[in-house]
């Protein structure tokens, strides 16, 4: 075997053992829910939004895990049925992050000049903004639902994606392979898409997790705020705002919710924060 | 620097306008006319609907509603709540002090763990203290604020009834007192990204060619760390704590509400649930004032700390 050939079938086992542990348990913990968000409906031993209004608010038991709400619903059956919509959202605004600021900062890293200056300049503008501020005055506002809040934060979220892009393109963009490309003739549309995309991709996926992070944490707040979302509906942010008065019999009810919120968003996190360190060599900030 | 600072500033200006436009305009997107979004719960007599036409000049064209509406803000005069009639300047200005102190406790509690703990996290590289570090700071900045105060209620509320969990109580060591549990529950994300910051910044330079050089030299381990280390480390974590004057601001609205604290931020979420735009209208237009102001603060506190900057400017 040529030693390319060895490097190359050698590679992919080398680096999955060099995998942390931590990394592993992350994971895990991020699949579990992403599977209670596809078939949490399924799973759930009871139907969310059936009433006992004779048992009340009740601690855990053996019939109901997480005990009961103040009118006698699952606690468990709501927290796996909040899955869904507590992740979708959250991956739509990631998703549309990623794909306006991957666009941008690569435009922005490639060309250079003014088309950075611009691009730059408003991404500044809009990274300085409290996000949770503006999400809940315009959405608050406009008594948007869901749709008006995932565009409002991923408007917000961007700046971090169009950055981390542009700088992780800046990186790049000395390489001599972008020069050969360029002194081949090619274009600059096939340089950006062909040859600098899966370069800076490591990086653009991290900061899609970190952005997912965000947004989850967004929706959450906004939720327990009772702004943008439907009254009555599952979700782990107005479980744990209407929980506030519960915590003295059941303090599972919102508990449960918060040890959620935090298992995603923290297991996100480390996994992002690995790539990021493995892409790029620095620590995540 | 102080053309620096002049263009700054003329930035800042420019941009305040912009976003007051923007605030503006939050009326005439909210759903329904503007009278009805103006009249709010009050009965609908032709009386009224004339004065508050009057008032908010809703004959004139929307530019020139906008003029004398930013006209009246230039002197701190943002209209009357449309829930309490109160002129919304007084209604901020009340609720102001809670969450100063609020932001003030939390940030003292987030500096002073965060930045020792970061420095450690970093001189520990890799090592089983260095992974707690990271890790708690990793579970902090998971942890949303509310889900926090939440817990510290049951806690210290409920278990072990020691610290009050509920309201600002009176001046003095009693507002102390009440204020202890909603700047813990801020200060948690806020030092977690401290703890980050830190550590990053100091990855950083403790990975240039300078430490490598001063360490060869033979320099003592403290005479490295103080002179070469932590000078450098400083700027970086000084402009990170400057934007956690902007990063508390979010916080400090969930912690209010979960606490029940009378505080700007709690002020910001009634006023958006009883849709009471004029009140938002004022505060957004304060809270975007002090985040711009803040940051252009950063950027020149930046420069005066760091000669390099300076230079980088002067040209």
């Amino acid at each position: 075997m040529s030693r390319l050939a060895e490097a190359r079938a050698g590679a992919p086992r080398r680096s999955l053992r060099r995998v942390p542990i931590s990394i592993v348990v992350a994971a895990a913990t991020a699949l579990v829910f992403l599977f209670l968000a596809v078939f949490g409906t399924l799973v759930a031993p009871y139907d969310p939004d059936l009433q006992d209004l004779a048992l009340g608010v009740a601690p855990p038991s053996a019939a109901h895990w997480l005990g009961t709400d103040q009118l006698g619903r699952d606690v468990f059956s709501r927290l796996i049925v909040a899955t869904g919509p507590a992740l979708a959202g959250p991956i739509v605004v990631a998703i549309a992050t990623v794909l306006v600021g991957a666009s941008l900062g690569l435009l922005a890293g490639y060309f250079g000049g003014r088309t950075d200056d611009i691009i730059s300049r408003v991404a500044d503008l809009i990274w300085s903004l409290p996000g949770l501020l503006v999400a809940i005055v315009v959405i608050g506002v406009l008594q948007g639902g869901l749709w008006l809040t995932v565009a409002v934060i991923a408007f917000i979220s961007s700046p971090h994606a169009i950055r981390q892009t542009r700088s992780a393109t800046l990186a790049q963009i000395g390489l001599p392979y972008v020069a050969a490309a360029r002194t081949m003739g090619l274009s600059d549309v096939r340089i950006v898409v062909r040859h600098l995309l899966p370069n800076v991709r490591a990086t653009v996926i991290t900061t899609a997790m970190l952005d997912f992070v965000t947004a989850i944490l967004v929706f959450a707040a906004l939720a327990f705020l009772r702004i943008g979302v439907e009254p009555g509906a599952a979700n782990w942010g107005t479980m744990l705002a209407d929980g506030q008065t519960l915590i003295t019999v059941n303090l599972a009810v919102i508990a449960a919710p918060a040890i959620a919120i935090v298992a995603v968003a923290a297991s996100i996190t480390v996994i992002g924060d690995w790539g990021h360190e493995r892409a790029t060599g620095e620590a995540g900030r | 620097m102080w053309q620096r600072a002049l263009g700054r500033a003329v930035a800042a200006i420019m941009l305040l306008i912009a976003v007051s436009f923007l605030v503006f305009s939050l009326l005439a997107l909210a759903p329904g006319s503007l009278e009805t979004t103006l009249l709010g719960a009050r009965p609908a007599t032709p009386e009224l609907l004339a004065a508050i036409r009057g008032e908010y000049h809703l004959d004139e064209p929307f530019l020139v509603q906008y003029g004398y509406w930013l006209g009246g803000a230039l002197q701190l005069d943002f209209g009357r709540s449309i829930v309490s009639g109160a002129p919304v300047s007084s209604i901020v200005a009340s609720r102001l002090a809670i969450s100063v102190q609020l932001a003030a406790m939390a940030f003292l509690l987030a500096a002073m763990i965060g930045i020792p703990a970061g420095l450690a996290a970093a001189a520990w590289k890799g090592r089983p203290g260095d992974r707690a570090i990271t890790f708690s700071a990793v579970l902090a900045m998971s942890a949303p604020p509310f889900a926090v105060g939440s817990l510290l209620i049951f806690l210290f509320g409920v278990q072990f009834p020691i610290l009050p969990v509920y309201g600002a109580g009176d001046d003095g060591i009693d507002r102390l007192r009440h204020l202890v549990l909603p700047a813990i529950a801020l200060a948690l994300g806020l030092g977690a990204l401290v703890v980050r910051q830190t550590r990053a910044a100091s990855l950083d330079v403790l990975s240039q060619d300078y430490m490598t050089f001063a360490r060869a030299r033979g320099l003592s381990r403290s005479r490295v760390a103080l002179n070469y280390a932590l000078r450098n480390v400083a700027l970086p974590v000084v402009a990170s704590l400057g934007l956690l004057l902007i990063v508390a601001l979010p916080g400090a609205i969930l912690v209010e509400v979960v606490f029940s604290l009378p505080g700007f931020g709690s002020m910001m979420v009634e006023a958006v649930s009883a849709k009471d735009i004029p009140v938002v209208q004022g505060l957004a237009l304060v809270s975007a004032a002090y985040v711009i102001v803040v940051s252009v603060l950063v950027d020149l506190a930046s420069a005066a700390l760091d000669p390099r900057l300076r230079g980088r400017w002067a040209r």
